[in-house]
């Protein structure tokens, strides 16, 4: 089988591979690019564990071919960070106690990202119904909410 | 999870897509949104030694109205159809269906036609655009064909599409004055397929009476049910709440579920019932604010 070569910009760095058809996106990042911030949990579009932003949209990176990205924009949780400054979703995360275990962070985080970029100031209806693909299992939900919203209104008061 | 190994096609038009599909015969499968297709594939439920992605393809994304038809590109997201002024103000069973199909992450990639050609009994598009009387356009060696919805779905993941043709467009009459419609979905989560799950559109004459009403049930049966001896009943009633729960009786009896971890025959028969009443209400109610 073929192999196709691609490049793809993530995190704001274009990145080159030769990569097989059936490489999942999700693959790409963690495996060729080490960057394994980007979770895999169910592996069947149900958990939101691998979620990243394509083109700005939020997506299940388990979900999505390598090859489907090619010379599109991927932003994963490594690229929230800037200059040593938290994100204000993780600064949300982090002040409100957003996470247990920590696996589904990551994607609820990009999913929260996507979200406030689009409604700066989502309800708590608007939140959950956002992050309605990320499943936690440790159920923090009520405290991911609240992490969402404190991240709104840091960036807001920016 | 990790597919078997394919060879995957980015055509830049339609015409380079429908020769790979032509060239590939049988062992190529059309890669939309690939919501459904990639799963399959990462489980090895399904196979296919090549995949032709349309996703690079221009002009199949769009939601517009010419003259009394609203035509939606195959590969339209749902996430479009949800955001869709149009769609929530005159179309509002689309908005319904778009809202509970999958979760809002699936809903950024997942397409329209993908959901229809994928064929598969449990998505919602079906039953909706069987209750509005779509049409789609199928895309193949010989250029565009129509079929109505009603003789597109053919079995169990089955369409009339043949291996060569892209469904690259939907049709939906407009409706005319008095009409509504709504899509009423029971789910054990989100994201999961329905349990049951029931599409109404009605349109009311001007004595109140019904003059059209399009019904169909989702995963009730090896394929979309167009509840049709249903929708013939309220023709010409005034669809009261005797009216709706006679058309919800009989919707009921056109499906034939199958037992499965959502519920037994009985009860998704019984909801299948209890949620064509309740779309079958909606509707009406909608046929007000039109």
């Amino acid at each position: 089988m073929a192999k196709h070569s691609i490049s793809v910009t993530v995190n704001g760095a274009s990145q080159g591979a030769q990569v097989e058809s059936r490489l999942l996106l999700v693959h790409f990042l963690r495996e060729n690019l080490r960057l394994t911030g980007t979770h895999i949990g169910c592996d069947t579009t149900h958990c939101g564990a691998c979620t990243v932003l394509l083109d700005g949209v939020p997506v299940k990176s388990c979900t999505v071919l390598a090859v489907q990205a090619d010379g599109r924009d991927v932003q994963t949780v490594e690229g929230l960070e800037k200059d040593g400054k938290l994100d204000p979703i993780q600064e949300g995360f982090y002040q409100e106690h957003g996470l247990q275990c920590g696996y589904c962070t990551p994607g609820m985080m990009m999913t929260g990202c996507a979200l406030l970029k689009s409604n700066p100031d989502p309800s708590e209806s608007e939140i959950r119904q956002a992050i309605s693909g990320n499943l936690c299992r440790c159920t923090g939900y009520v405290n991911i909410v609240k992490a969402v919203q404190h991240a709104a209104a840091a960036a807001r008061a920016r | 999870m990790i597919p078997a190994s394919f060879d995957y096609h980015q055509p830049k038009s339609l015409s380079e897509a429908v020769d790979l599909l032509q060239r590939h015969g049988e062992a190529a499968k059309v890669l939309s949104g690939g919501q459904s297709l990639l799963p399959l594939l990462k489980l090895r439920l399904g196979s296919a030694a090549h995949l032709v992605d349309i996703g690079r393809i221009p002009g199949l994304e769009y939601i517009k109205e010419e003259g009394d038809v609203l035509k939606i590109g195959g590969r339209t997201r749902e996430a479009e159809l949800e955001r869709s002024d149009l769609v929530r103000k005159k179309y509002p069973i689309l908005a319904d269906t778009a809202a509970v199909i999958a979760d809002p992450l699936v809903r950024n990639m997942a397409t329209v036609g993908g959901n229809l050609a994928h064929g598969d009994p449990a998505n919602d598009h079906p039953a909706t655009m069987l209750a509005l009387g779509a049409e789609v356009v199928a895309t193949g060696p010989k250029g565009a064909r129509t079929i109505p919805i009603a003789k597109f779905f053919t079995g169990l993941f089955q369409t009339a599409l043949t291996h060569d043709e892209i469904l690259t467009e939907i049709r939906i009459p407009a409706p005319p004055a008095r009409s509504g419609g709504a899509y009423v979905k029971l789910e054990r989560k989100v994201g999961d397929f329905a349990t049951a799950a029931a599409a109404a559109q009605v349109t009311l004459g001007a004595g109140g009476e019904v003059s059209r009403a399009g019904i169909a049930l989702t995963n009730a049966g090896p394929m979309p049910i167009l509840a049709e001896a249903a929708g013939e009943f309220l023709r010409g009633k005034k669809p009261d709440a005797a009216a709706i729960g006679q058309a919800a009786r009989l919707a009921s009896q056109a499906a034939s579920p199958s037992p499965d971890r959502r519920g037994s025959v009985e009860y998704k028969r019984e909801m299948a019932r209890v949620l064509t009443a309740r779309a079958l209400a909606k509707a009406v109610a909608r046929t007000q604010g039109a």
